[in-house]
């Protein structure tokens, strides 16, 4: 008999918690917190792969949502086609449109390279307020018709959060895939030295640029779930600060950790849910941005503390702990 | 005004607002140099000098109207006050976030900054809201005219002020010892180490300096401009294209670079297209980046370029 490895027990004890959780809220706006994080897991697990895996840093990945995002609106929208066609169609478009900016992209490093996807978010934002005719300018699109797969059609918060899920799950067992497959293995060869890992014939290039593509796709299809969820988007759901959000969640979530990305989502989007309703009573007047103190702060301190994320360096800390140390010395003892 | 009149007021504009592009620049390269970090929150240190300078120097009320203050110091306090409390929040950034994190990857160290950045402008969102504030120009008077186009006054002070900044830092770099010191942290950390000279002060020396600048520079340009809590971020962007444009190590062509890229985003706002006004900037370093890596007017590939692995 095959034996159950405790990761996938946590795997299937996640999908029946996620089943459940909308028998027992009934609040629409929890749920669609719900949907919410599914959608920054879709993105922090592909930004994560980029990040940890391929070790070059994105600070533009929002760019990568709202191509897919409008993208899904436009075909639904404006050309008429079928939402469940438009979908995977903007997924794929923005995981072609990944690659083709990866190339020159890529061949960059380090601090250019974070400029430089900063400067390709900067710039699609502005071309997104400027072109106001095809995407609706500073004011947004409205109207994105919700999905329908046969005679189903995805128009309820409820109905959505099980898609988004639906969703999410594939999408992390997919990059878990990836991660344990030969590609998984090259990426953390390139990681570890590129040099290295090229003199044995890891064409590194070409595997940065598939795992790019790939998270590109990723975002791409979290923007056309976010659009065909809230049937409204604007530009200011994926300018610089969303980029830098992303790398908060998967920073915190751990690099390289594709179950620390749900982690890491659900822990920056809820914390950002608990300061816009609690600040309000902290500080008489304040609300909205100013949850990115926290943001920041929470980076800088995961940075210098913690640099592989809150989930496998608390552990660690949690294990060098003196009375850790000192259970453990008890139990290895008997 | 015939089109000769409006290119000289554009190149007039481009020049004061590449001034500030060059300050900012120059404490990117100062940074860079010494502890090889590319700080993203520089910006943030002009945008903090520029609040902290208008609220010493005028009636300005913070948090949402809960508290007023009327200190209206003269101009000189207010801009010392201005690069002081910058430059204390570069030192505590040093402290508190690089230094821990000296010997993490450049990627850890760059979220650091980052993280900075946007708790930064948070802090200034919270202490003076989404209003844009303006500074008093420095001295009242008539604009003056020149080749057909406007110059303000403050125009003049901004191009003087950064003169006077950049010669100055030329003499301290070359002429003091604590310059000098600098200079060789930058050249060869370990032997300047070996030397006796305090690698970690020199760091701390460097952001120090750094926020200064970025300050001054934010503070010359809120009479020109509005401030907002929200602009550190493109003031940033703009001197990292401008230090990259420069040759990333070279004070002087980040100077020069800095100015080029002011005239060059006026000049094609002012012709082309002025909604895509902050696109030009990152389509000039586009070009130079994956035309030629080693900027415009660095000629060779030098150490600091191999140590970011390029």
């Amino acid at each position: 008999m095959k034996t159950v490895a405790p990761a996938q027990w946590a795997g299937l004890g996640l999908v029946i918690a996620l089943a459940v959780i909308p028998l027992l809220v009934r609040n629409n706006y929890q749920i669609f917190i719900l949907i919410l994080i599914a959608v920054d897991t879709i993105l922090t697990v592909g930004l994560s792969l980029v990040m940890g895996y391929a070790g070059q840093v994105s600070l533009g990945h929002a760019t990568f949502f709202g191509v897919g995002a409008y993208a899904t609106a436009l075909l639904s929208a404006r050309f008429g086609w079928p939402p469940a066609l438009a979908l995977p169609a903007a997924a794929g478009l923005t995981a072609l449109a990944g690659y083709l900016l990866g190339v020159p992209i890529f061949r960059l490093r380090g601090h250019y390279l974070a400029m430089a996807t900063l400067g390709l978010n900067v710039i699609f934002i502005l071309i997104l307020k400027n072109e106001a005719e095809v995407t609706g300018g500073p004011s947004g699109f409205t109207d994105i018709p919700p999905l329908a797969l046969g005679g189903l059609t995805f128009d309820s918060d409820v109905k959505m959060y099980y898609l988004v899920w639906a969703v999410t799950l594939g999408v992390l067992w997919l990059s878990l895939n990836v991660v344990n497959s030969r590609v998984g293995r090259a990426l953390r060869a390139i990681h570890a030295s590129e040099v290295a890992a090229e003199a044995l014939g890891v064409d590194a290039n070409a595997y940065k640029l598939k795992v790019f593509a790939m998270a590109a796709g990723f975002a791409g299809l979290a923007g056309g779930l976010y659009a065909q969820a809230i049937h409204f988007i604007s530009p200011s759901s994926f300018d610089v600060l969303v980029s830098i959000e992303l790398v908060t969640m998967a920073a915190v979530g751990g690099l390289a950790s594709v179950w620390g990305s749900i982690f890491g989502a659900a822990t920056v989007v809820l914390l950002a849910q608990f300061i816009r309703d609690r600040m309000g009573v902290l500080l008489a007047g304040a609300s909205g941005e100013q949850e990115i103190i926290v943001f920041g702060l929470l980076l800088v301190v995961i940075m210098v503390f913690l640099p592989e994320g809150l989930t496998v360096g608390g552990l660690r800390v949690l294990r060098a702990w003196p009375i850790t140390r000192r259970l453990r010395a008890a139990r290895d003892q008997t | 005004m015939t089109l000769l009149e409006q290119l000289a007021q554009y190149i007039v504009s481009g020049i004061t607002l590449g001034s500030i592009y060059a300050l900012i620049a120059l404490g990117f390269v100062t940074i860079y140099n010494v502890t090889g970090i590319i700080n993203f929150s520089q910006g943030e240190f002009a945008v903090v000098g520029a609040f902290v300078a208008i609220t010493a120097a005028q009636k300005v009320s913070l948090f949402r109207g809960q508290a007023a203050v009327g200190l209206e110091w003269p101009l000189p306090a207010a801009i010392l006050a201005g690069v002081i409390a910058a430059v204390l929040i570069g030192a505590l950034l040093y402290r508190a976030g690089i230094q821990p994190a000296r010997n993490a990857s450049p990627l850890s160290q760059i979220v650091v900054t980052i993280g900075a950045s946007i708790a930064l402008r948070g802090l200034v969102l919270l202490a003076w809201g989404t209003d844009p504030y303006r500074l008093d120009p420095f001295s009242a008077g008539k604009p003056l005219r020149l080749l057909g186009a406007v110059v303000t006054r403050q125009s003049v002070w901004v191009m003087g002020l950064t003169v006077v900044t950049v010669v100055g830092l030329y003499l301290f770099f070359r002429f003091t010892l604590t310059g000098r010191a600098l200079r060789a942290s930058s050249a060869n950390p370990g032997a300047a180490r070996l030397m006796g000279i305090n690698i970690q002060r020199m760091g701390l020396l460097a952001f120090v300096l750094s926020a200064g600048l970025g300050a001054l520079g934010g503070i010359v340009i809120a009479p020109i401009t509005f401030m907002t809590y929200d602009r550190g971020l493109m003031l940033a962007l703009k001197g990292f294209v401008a230090m990259i444009l420069g040759g990333l190590t070279s004070p002087v062509g980040a100077v020069i670079a800095g100015i080029a890229l002011g005239v060059i985003e006026s000049l094609a706002a002012g012709l082309l297209s002025s909604g895509y006004k902050d696109a030009f900037s990152f389509v000039v370093l586009f070009v130079v980046l994956l035309v030629r890596l080693g900027g415009l007017l660095g000629a060779r590939r030098g150490p600091a370029l191999e140590r970011a692995g390029l």
